[in-house]
């Protein structure tokens, strides 16, 4: 069954197309990697399904119903949840206020939602730093905190902007431990990941962008192996 | 046990007793101060401290709360002191039925200027708060339903009256009114500041596009905070009608107003429900010896105090006073 | 026909006063809370050159152009310069705490009496084919648009200027190519002011001058700024025209009384339908 069907999304910045004409569908219950070198339009695609910008043209249907051009509150409550690429924790306020506040989304209770919010935080495996304030965490531990804060929401599906972005290498390994985990929380991902080794490991299937463009979606092995998307690829090495 | 279970059983806010019992020593405190034969200024003096105090927590609800910066916020005090005054000296009406009118008006005020102008941030803000607040005053200087420029004069009781608010015998009832709002208001930011409803304003303040992608619709955050922080400065313009009775457009829409109740906020510590009070026990005392010392010159000085004031806070210690205190004794009071 | 005259005089005086708050702004994106006190400062100025030495507001220009520029560079050294990098609320108590500091002083040292000079060197009005132009009002907005000229000319033209504009398009990397930052910032302060400061000397001659004279201005020129879009200095020019000829328009067709409120609703219109100004940056 599907839980999101994307149709001809499409947006434009000033004649500059950031979105041309998407389409995709993920599975519930899978992890779809999104890849593609830098300006893409990755980020770009994640915006449009969450509200954030909004699409020119095009449908985004969550569980049967069209999200096109929704606030991105709304498209939150709908179970919709995302983390960003440029992390923004809450900085002044602690690890359990930064879930609380995802968690308060469904619960109104203050000891409900604590106690749920401890439960997330213990799940991204943070609980002993429960007390402290978000600015003195790592990156690391930051993006922890961001997934939490999203999980906290109870997402249907959950949209991971760079998982493994800007951490170092002894974290990494956790962190896409967490992502497979999701699965099993019967959380559906679609995750932007700059190393195709990882996305290999985990996706279900892999939508492959390039310059705005959907260039394959497959599962991985397909996906490997597709010319275009070795093109794109060495197409920006040997621009860079 | 395991950890988590540990954690869960964690009181949802570490309260310590001995401030329990300090906060609640004060106001017994307060509460018994007439008792104690206090002069007329001293009495005058803490009416004053309840009143900016109040003030100052309007303003910290949408300044540090919601960290919208307004500073036209006494257009909400004139409203309410024109709200009572207006319907006891036209219609004969009760005050206490004017404080509630003043609260509604404001509350309407507050969401039908709020919609559009919520979506501005930064100095376009404040600079729109800042014209509404001066259009309010000269709406009301011409309008000649509230007495334009000479504004009203409430008429006088023959004698003290509940009914009318009017006490001419002694200050103490004034101090009893001023300290329940006090009291209420503190209280409701207190809890508000602990409420799902204070969460998800920090979230709005500290980062709006997070605060979204977590279901939390922005706009309408804004709104209720700046509603709300109309809403508590609407019955201290009322009571201060009542305290002074004379109502015209330069003293309750006065532009003073609106600076001090965010200069108090800003020396306080903004963003902490304590910091308003911690403010005004400081400045407001500070400005009326002032005041009092330099008498007669123009009565310019108390302003240039708290000019002075807001510019050494600014550059020194722009947290506020409030932030010298130690770390975990913030950490449980404050609402950011 | 009078009234247009009317507010394109004053328009062009509103243009300079606005285009000083808007070279500050986009130097260092701080928006100077305190406009307004320094007008009246300038005014102030020109008064007691007038009332102890007996010096024509006119004749004075130059003095109290170096009074203010040096009022604008000791702002920056003991305020602006710590608050820099601070939060928008502090940035926005500091320049507002000055404000009313400045004011206040002001009616503490000179009281908040209405003083004015009386017999300047401009006087009278002249007419134009029923038309009555006031000659102070006439020569002031001249004045001001020459020097509106003259800064339009400073910034895009000379080395210097081309600095500032450097510095106030990216800071660090102006300070790479070797334009020290705070010396800029101290100029773009002191060219702020200088330009109130000849707008102030030439309303000396016809306006009140007391205390709280430069609140209405300061919320003219925050509207002008808005208006042009903040930092543009030409877009100041248009603004400033146009609020000069709202204003008296609005007084002549619907209610003198009200004028304030109508140069208040444009800028609620703008800012909320188009926030980038109407006019753009640069």
């Amino acid at each position: 069954m599907s839980i999101l069907k994307v149709e001809n999304l499409s947006k434009s910045f000033g004649g500059i197309h950031a979105n041309q004409d998407i389409s995709f569908e993920v599975q519930a219950g899978e992890i779809l990697g999104v890849i593609g070198p830098n300006g893409a339009g990755k980020s770009t695609l994640f915006d449009l399904i969450t509200g954030f910008t909004k699409p020119d043209q095009g449908s985004v249907i969550f569980e049967g119903k069209n999200i096109f051009g929704f606030r991105p509150d709304k498209i939150s409550n709908l179970g919709v949840g995302r983390t960003f690429q440029k992390l923004k924790p809450f900085a002044d306020q602690t690890l359990l206020e930064n879930v609380m506040i995802g968690a308060f989304s469904k619960e109104s209770n203050q000891k409900v939602a604590r106690d749920k919010a401890l439960e997330i935080i213990e799940f991204v495996q943070l609980l002993e730093k429960r007390h402290h304030y978000a600015k003195e965490l790592s990156t690391g531990q930051r993006k922890r905190l961001e997934l939490a804060r999203a999980l906290a929401t109870d997402p249907k599906l959950l949209l991971m902007d760079e998982v493994t972005g800007g951490v170092d290498q002894k974290t990494i390994p956790g962190l896409v431990e967490l992502v497979k985990k999701l699965r099993e929380r019967g959380v559906t991902v679609i995750t932007i990941e700059h190393n195709i080794n990882i996305i290999m490991d985990i996706s279900n299937h892999v939508l492959a962008l390039d310059q705005g463009k959907k260039i394959a979606f497959g599962i991985p092995k397909e996906i490997q192996n597709n010319q275009k998307v070795i093109d794109a690829y060495l197409g920006t090495i040997d621009a860079a | 046990m395991s950890d988590l279970k540990i954690a869960q059983s964690e009181p949802l806010f570490n309260s310590n007793k001995k401030m329990t019992y300090l906060v609640l020593g004060f106001f017994a405190f307060l509460i018994l101060l007439p008792a104690l034969g206090p002069t007329k200024f001293f009495l005058h003096l803490m009416i004053m401290i309840f009143m900016h105090a109040v003030i100052s927590q309007s303003w910290n609800i949408i300044g540090g709360f919601s960290g919208q910066i307004s500073l036209g916020h006494g257009a909400f005090f004139g409203i309410g002191a024109y709200a009572t005054s207006f319907f006891y000296v036209e219609y004969g009406l009760t005050p206490w039925i004017g404080i509630l009118i003043g609260i509604i008006v404001c509350a309407i005020v507050a969401i039908l200027i709020g919609i559009p102008m919520l979506r501005l941030s930064g100095h376009y803000f404040a600079i729109a708060t800042l014209l509404v607040g001066i259009s309010f005053q000269i709406i009301f200087q011409r309008w000649d339903l509230v007495g334009a420029a000479s504004g009203l004069w409430v008429p006088l009781t023959s004698e003290d009256s509940l009914y009318a608010i009017q006490f001419h015998s002694s200050k103490v009832p004034y101090y009893y009114l001023f300290l329940i709002f006090f009291t209420i208001i503190f209280f409701i930011t207190w809890l508000i500041s602990r409420s799902k409803l204070g969460y998800r304003l920090r979230a709005v303040r500290d980062d709006a596009q997070a605060a979204q992608s977590l279901g939390i619709d922005v706009a309408k955050h804004k709104i209720i905070a700046f509603a709300i922080s109309a809403m508590m400065m609407s019955p201290m313009g009322s009571l201060f009608a009542q305290y002074i009775l004379i109502v015209d457009p330069d003293r309750m829409f006065n532009f003073e107003i609106s600076i001090i109740a965010l200069l108090i906020t800003v020396l306080g510590g903004i963003g902490y429900v304590w910091g308003p009070l911690v403010g005004t026990l400081i400045l407001i005392p500070l400005a009326e010896y002032a005041r009092i010392f330099f008498g007669g010159t123009g009565g310019a000085v108390d302003l240039m105090v708290y000019g002075i004031v807001l510019m050494f806070i600014c550059i020194f210690k722009p947290s506020g006073i409030i932030s010298f205190l130690p770390n975990h004794i913030l950490h449980r009071e404050k609402m950011r | 026909m009078q009234a247009v005259i009317t507010g394109l005089l004053m328009g062009l005086i509103y243009a300079l006063i606005a285009s000083g708050l808007s070279l500050i702004f986009g130097l260092m994106e701080i928006v100077n809370f305190a406009h307004g006190e320094h007008l009246m400062l300038a005014m102030f100025t020109s008064f007691w050159l007038w009332a102890l030495l007996g010096l024509d507001p006119i004749v004075s220009i130059p003095i109290t152009i170096l009074v203010l520029a040096l009022c604008g560079i000791v702002t920056h050294y003991f305020l602006i310069r710590y608050i820099l990098k601070a939060k928008m609320l502090v940035q926005i108590c500091a320049t507002f705490g000055l404000a009313v500091f400045i004011r206040s002083l002001a009616q503490f040292l000179w009281t908040p009496d209405f003083r004015n000079i009386s017999k300047p060197m401009l006087e009278g009005r002249i007419e134009i084919s029923g038309i009555f132009i006031g000659q102070p009002q006439f020569t002031a907005a001249i004045v001001c648009l020459f020097a509106f000229i003259g800064l339009y000319w400073f910034v895009t033209k000379t080395e210097t200027g081309l600095a500032l504009q450097a510095t106030s398009q990216d800071r660090q990397a102006a300070e790479i190519l070797g334009v020290p930052s705070n010396k800029m910032f101290a100029l773009g302060w002191g060219l702020g002011l200088g330009c109130v400061a000849i707008a102030g000397s030439m309303m000396s001659s016809y306006f009140y001058i007391f205390p709280d004279v430069g609140i209405n201005f300061s919320l003219f020129a925050f509207v002008a700024v808005a208006l042009g879009g903040f930092g543009s200095i030409l877009g100041c020019l248009y603004a400033g025209i146009i609020i000069g000829l709202v204003e008296s328009l609005g007084g002549l067709l619907i209610d003198p009384s009200f004028k304030l409120l109508y140069v208040f609703a444009i800028y609620l219109l703008v800012v909320i339908f188009k926030p980038q100004g109407i006019f753009g940056r640069y």
